[in-house]
């Protein structure tokens, strides 16, 4: 079957593994994910903070492309992408005098209704079902599963579940055969687009979050978002230079963590791009 | 041939500034029927009234009119003085000149015309008048009080002290409500169960107070001074002739860990059970539930072990039916869950509790027979935090109201602690204090100054474990929004209060009015506090709005007034101005068909029907008949009656009709 | 209200109406950069409700306007359900564009004006020419030096961006806006 898939900037450049692995479990479970033809940058954290009309703009390009592609769902692995998306069609929604302002320059008709589903809305869709019958060698260590802040906020408009304490990917890893443990650091922020401008920043909230996971015996950190990956792994530095001490805990994307479960090789799950060495033994 | 009396009045200047008085007396007096008419400076003075009196009788009016102020003012004044001369009240109308005309125009030709205009209109609808004479209605002097707290105690005690008879009935096993769950009470720091305790007692001796505890109301049918109640008796399973109460089935029950609700889920209790020891009654309850026997007809020990051999498994429940004259609701509220709060991990960490759960851990009688120690691990708690406004003041996740008694309990938690663990640290986090009550604002300033509580102005953003301790993220807003990060042993919630969970379905039952909270409403807020919509049900307590216990005795004391003013009459009087189904000589009977829209429509569930049967007793007839002790004459079933058999004695179609066609007809 | 000021224009411009706060502080004890901020998120609210030109103009020039992430849990927490962050970005706009970004905020600025120039011109984020760009117009030119080869060893970094088909469509786009998402 064939899904709608928006892979945003960072898959295609620093979190490349993100994409890796999200492509391998899917192709395993018989889903081809296709590309929006021609996407451009969502415009993230930069747009909405210094242009109110580019950071709807830009969304809404993609989604008018996605609607011209005839696509009914759109897979946004990128939590960043996806929150940017979905505020998009909700905005447009409630503000007419913008919407027409946004069609108007894009030159492209705009229904604004297709469904946007973020990495774990797919996983829960389309891989759970089937994990059953995928999964080769379950993972049987103990994990903090982490979800960072726009996956679930703001509540009124992402509409998560339990938005406080989620449990979609900890019920995942459970099915795949591992603990998730239960922490309260699941959507503290990791200090989100600072990783250049105010990388310490990004060293205190990340530290919090190593800190309080390995605390409570965590092997590995579970992500879905590649912002927080980031943080968390390549700014590894930056947590040890706060935490005044070294931290050896992997950060796994959920996707990883199943490509593994489902036997597929450490290559195709992207493990060998991480900066913080992933060094979890799978169960044979 | 009417003979009617027009009276203007100059309402000293209110009217006779603005209207011509003397022009519309002279206008009134060459209408047709009018038989006299004059102006008077005050007509509700005593002369005032005396000139009606005199009038009526020299000239024989069959009817009067006075052009005066609004009759919510003066008409029974009026009513009063034509009744006295030997005329019928309700021949006598008043026509408002002032409210509706001198006081919203200006001094014109066109506002004298007006008030001709409307004198006019009030001569025509007094042609159409009939006498009519007040609906006596029976009372029954016993009054049902629901629910055993301390409004109801208060309420059925003071009711029955005034010589009347009343039934109280109570859902849990015993009376005494939430306040028997405290430990002391705020502003003198008394306890709680020694003030309570005597009062339980009195009323299960009063030899005017019937208790039925473990009873609830299933129906009520009727109207005031005429109420029938079916009470559920729930199957105690015990005879309660036959137990004394000696306790002895506790003690062997082997079903041990059933969480206790009198202790808030910190204690745990039997499946043969008193929920306290000084339960009124003092006999156990079997929770049919969790009891061996009813869940798989095993052990049945209590039985065994029984002296009085009281134990009656096969008791049902039972319906009893009352007749009494009066209702008195106290069922009182509810402490609100905080699970919406995730933020605060209230149900996620053991040793977050609720201002209730705090309650029994300070309590002599509690899980912990008074001493402050977390649920976790039994230790005592070193820092506890309390969060004023979990739940209240919060139109997000909780209610948007505050819930009066927090910042009161709050203050009076963090007293207790102090007093019982002497090197403890209290801190509470609020966002304002509301001590308004007697020696209230200096109770805060004791806790404050003396006991040396921590109080910080800012809410809690979140509050999670790590090691065995809790850690709060808080605010000081005092001090520029300072973050403020405290690791507390023990955090304890004061969360709103909130109406009981069945309430909203109890109104229902009771048809009266509750609002968006399911909190009951009183029928004026400022005037009526006690009374409900419904004419002789009455409110006390926290199932109108949360309050604390001087106002619940205050107010349960005023529903008791309230019941014995209905009380001192052996009947009731209303006014006649009542719907009437018309009735006529047979074959026809009425023109009434039978279709019964009018008692859909009536909002007061008025109107039943009546059978008319020839002399053989067989039915020929199936009419409406209004109830005239409910009806409140609204007229709604005038307006849907499509056979034009109802009508409204006072306001007959007739009398309507008159007015509008005076005022077209100049 | 004063209609010049800037609690009627952030009213207007957001829809959220900051006279509903009641100044309980919930969104600063839950702010993750709160210590760093100068301005707290609660005193932001109080000073928006004061009116007062002088403590309006104070908030543009803040720190703490570009230290919020925007990670919505104030928004998620507060009780009178205030949209918080939809203001910061209102008044981080206007800070933008009436020139009064903080001195300590420039780096931040400029990483985000950096991130949408890469965008304008390949309708992608090229991340090796955000970082060059950024790098240029902050001066920090030795950042992540150290970091570079493992990037481009992990196969992480291009050194060439990916450019849209339809970048006069984007570029419709971006015209018309304020040169201020122009270094």
């Amino acid at each position: 079957m064939k899904l709608g898939f928006y892979p945003g900037c960072s898959l295609t450049g620093s979190s490349r593994e993100y994409n890796e692995s999200l492509l391998a479990i899917s192709k395993a479970a018989g889903i081809e994910l296709v590309e929006i033809s021609d996407w451009n940058c969502c415009g993230a954290t930069a747009a909405h903070n210094l242009n109110k009309e580019l950071s709807v703009s830009l969304p809404a390009r993609n989604l008018a492309l996605a609607e011209l592609d005839e696509m009914s769902e759109l897979v946004v692995p990128c939590a960043a992408c996806y929150n940017r998306l979905v505020m998009t069609q909700h905005e447009l929604n409630e503000d007419s005098a913008l919407r027409k302002v946004i069609v108007e320059k894009l030159q492209m008709p705009l229904k604004n209704d297709i469904q946007i589903l973020n990495v774990l809305q797919f996983l829960e869709k389309y891989i759970v079902p089937r994990l059953d019958e995928l999964i080769k060698a379950p993972l049987t260590y103990d994990v903090a599963c982490y979800y960072g802040c726009l996956l679930v906020r703001p509540q009124k408009v992402m509409q998560a579940e339990r938005f406080e304490d989620p449990m979609t990917m900890d019920v995942i890893m459970q099915k795949l055969g591992a603990k998730a443990l239960d922490w309260p650091f699941k959507t503290e922020c990791c200090g989100a687009g600072f990783s250049v401008s105010k990388t310490e920043i990004v060293g205190e909230l990340s530290g919090k979050i190593v800190r309080n996971a390995v605390g409570r015996g965590a092997k590995a950190i579970v992500v879905a978002c590649p912002m927080c990956h980031s943080n968390l792994d390549m700014r590894r530095p930056a947590i040890e230079s706060y935490l005044q001490r070294k931290v050896d805990i992997p950060v796994i994307y959920i996707t990883q963590a199943i490509a593994l479960a489902m036997g597929l090789s450490p290559q195709q799950a992207g493990i060998q791009r991480h900066f913080v060495p992933v060094n979890l033994t799978v169960n044979r | 041939m009417s003979k009617i009396g027009v009276f203007i009045c100059h309402c000293g200047e209110n009217i006779s500034a603005t209207v011509d008085v003397v022009r519309v007396a002279e206008a009134a007096g060459k209408l047709e029927g009018v038989e006299f008419s004059t102006d008077y400076k005050y007509m509700c003075s005593d002369p005032g009234q005396t000139l009606i009196k005199q009038m009526i009788k020299e000239k024989g009016l069959t009817g009067v009119v006075v052009a005066a102020c609004s009759p919510r003012m003066h008409e029974p004044t009026f009513r009063k003085a034509c009744s006295a001369a030997g005329l019928n009240p309700y021949m006598c109308e008043m026509s408002n000149l002032r409210e509706h005309c001198s006081w919203v125009h200006d001094k014109s030709e066109a506002t004298t015309q007006k008030a001709i205009d409307l004198v006019r209109t009030l001569v025509e609808k007094v042609k159409y008048n009939k006498p009519l004479f007040s609906i006596k209605v029976p009372v029954t002097k016993t009054a049902l009080v629901i629910g055993g707290g301390i409004a109801g105690i208060q309420a059925s005690l003071d009711i029955a002290n005034s010589g009347h008879q009343v039934i109280l009935i109570e859902k849990d096993p015993s009376i005494g409500g939430h306040m028997s769950q405290l430990s002391e009470t705020f502003p003198t720091l008394d306890c709680s169960q020694c003030i309570l305790t005597p009062r339980m007692v009195e009323v299960a001796q009063h030899e005017n107070i019937k208790l039925l505890t473990y009873a609830e109301l299933e129906k009520l049918d009727g109207f005031i001074g005429n109420f029938k109640a079916t009470i559920r008796k729930k199957a105690k399973s015990i005879d309660e002739d036959l137990c004394t109460g000696c306790g002895t089935c506790i003690t062997k029950c082997p079903t041990k860990k059933i969480p206790s609700e009198f202790n808030t889920g910190l204690g745990k209790r039997t499946a043969i059970y008193v929920p306290f020891p000084q339960a009124v009654p003092n006999k156990p309850v079997i929770d049919k539930e969790n009891c061996l026997y009813y869940k798989n007809g095993k052990c049945k020990i209590c039985e065994k072990v029984c002296p009085t051999g009281a134990i009656r498994f096969d008791q049902e429940d039972e319906l009893v039916e009352l007749e009494v004259g009066a209702v008195v609701v106290a069922t009182g509220f509810d402490v609100m869950e905080p699970s919406e709060f995730s933020e605060y991990g209230y149900g996620k960490y053991k040793d977050v509790i609720t201002g209730l759960q705090f309650e029994r851990l300070a309590s002599a009688s509690g899980p912990t027979l008074g001493e402050i120690r977390r649920p976790s691990d039994g230790k005592v708690p070193e820092k506890i935090v309390f969060i004023a406004c979990a739940g209240s003041r919060d139109p997000s996740k909780g209610k948007p109201y505050c819930s009066k008694i927090c910042c009161m309990y709050t203050a009076k938690h963090a007293m207790l602690y102090q007093h019982k663990v002497h090197h403890g640290q209290s801190t509470i986090f609020y966002m304002d204090i509301r001590s308004a009550g007697k020696n209230y604002e200096e109770f805060v300033r004791r806790a404050i100054v003396e006991d040396e509580v921590n109080y910080i102005r800012g809410r809690v953003s979140k509050v999670y474990e790590e090691n065995g301790k809790l850690i709060v993220k808080g605010v000081d807003t005092l001090l520029n929004a300072k973050p403020v990060e405290i690791e507390a042993d023990m955090v304890v919630l004061a969360t709103a209060a909130v109406a009981n969970s069945g309430a909203e379905e109890l109104a229902q039952r009771m048809h009266i009015s509750y609002d968006a909270y399911n909190f009951f409403s009183e029928a004026h807020p400022k005037l009526k506090p006690v009374e409900t919509n419904t004419a002789g049900i009455f409110l006390a307590g926290a199932c109108q709005a949360p309050k604390d216990i001087p106002e619940t005795v205050s107010q349960a004391s005023g529903a008791a007034a309230k019941v014995a003013i209905l009380f001192s009459q052996n009947e009731l009087s209303r006014e006649p101005v009542v719907a009437v189904v018309n009735r006529s000589a047979p074959p026809l009977y009425s023109t009434c068909v039978g279709c019964f829209m009018c008692a859909t429509a009536c909002p007061y569930q008025a109107i039943g029907e009546e059978l008319i049967t020839n002399r053989k007793g067989e039915v020929i007839k199936r009419v409406a008949k209004v109830n005239p002790g409910l009806c409140q004459g609204c007229g709604t079933c005038v307006a849907f009656c499509r056979s034009k058999s109802i009508d409204i004695d006072g306001y007959s179609n007739e009398q309507m009709y008159s007015e509008v066609m005076a005022l077209l007809n100049d | 209200m004063n209609k010049e000021g800037l609690s009627y224009k952030v009213r207007q411009s957001t829809g959220v109406n900051a006279t509903e706060c009641y100044q309980c502080g919930k969104c600063t004890a839950g702010c993750p950069v709160a210590e760093h901020m100068d301005l707290r998120p609660s005193i932001i609210m109080r000073m928006l409700q004061s009116g007062d030109e002088k403590e309006l103009d104070e908030i543009l020039r803040a720190k703490s306007i570009w230290l919020c992430l925007t990670c919505e849990t104030c928004y998620s927490r507060c009780p009178m359900e205030l949209d918080i962050p939809k203001i910061m970005d209102y008044l981080r706009q206007r800070s933008l564009a009436e020139g009064k970004v903080h001195r300590d905020a420039r780096d931040i600025v400029t990483f985000h004006k950096s991130f949408l120039n890469t965008v304008e011109n390949n309708g992608r984020l090229h991340e090796m020419g955000l970082i060059l760009d950024y790098k240029l117009h902050s001066g920090n030119l030795f950042q992540d030096v150290l970091l570079a080869p493992e990037m481009f060893s992990k196969g992480k970094l291009h050194i060439f961006p990916e450019k849209i088909k339809d970048r006069q469509g984007l570029s419709r786009l971006f015209k018309g806006q304020s040169k201020n998402n122009k270094s």
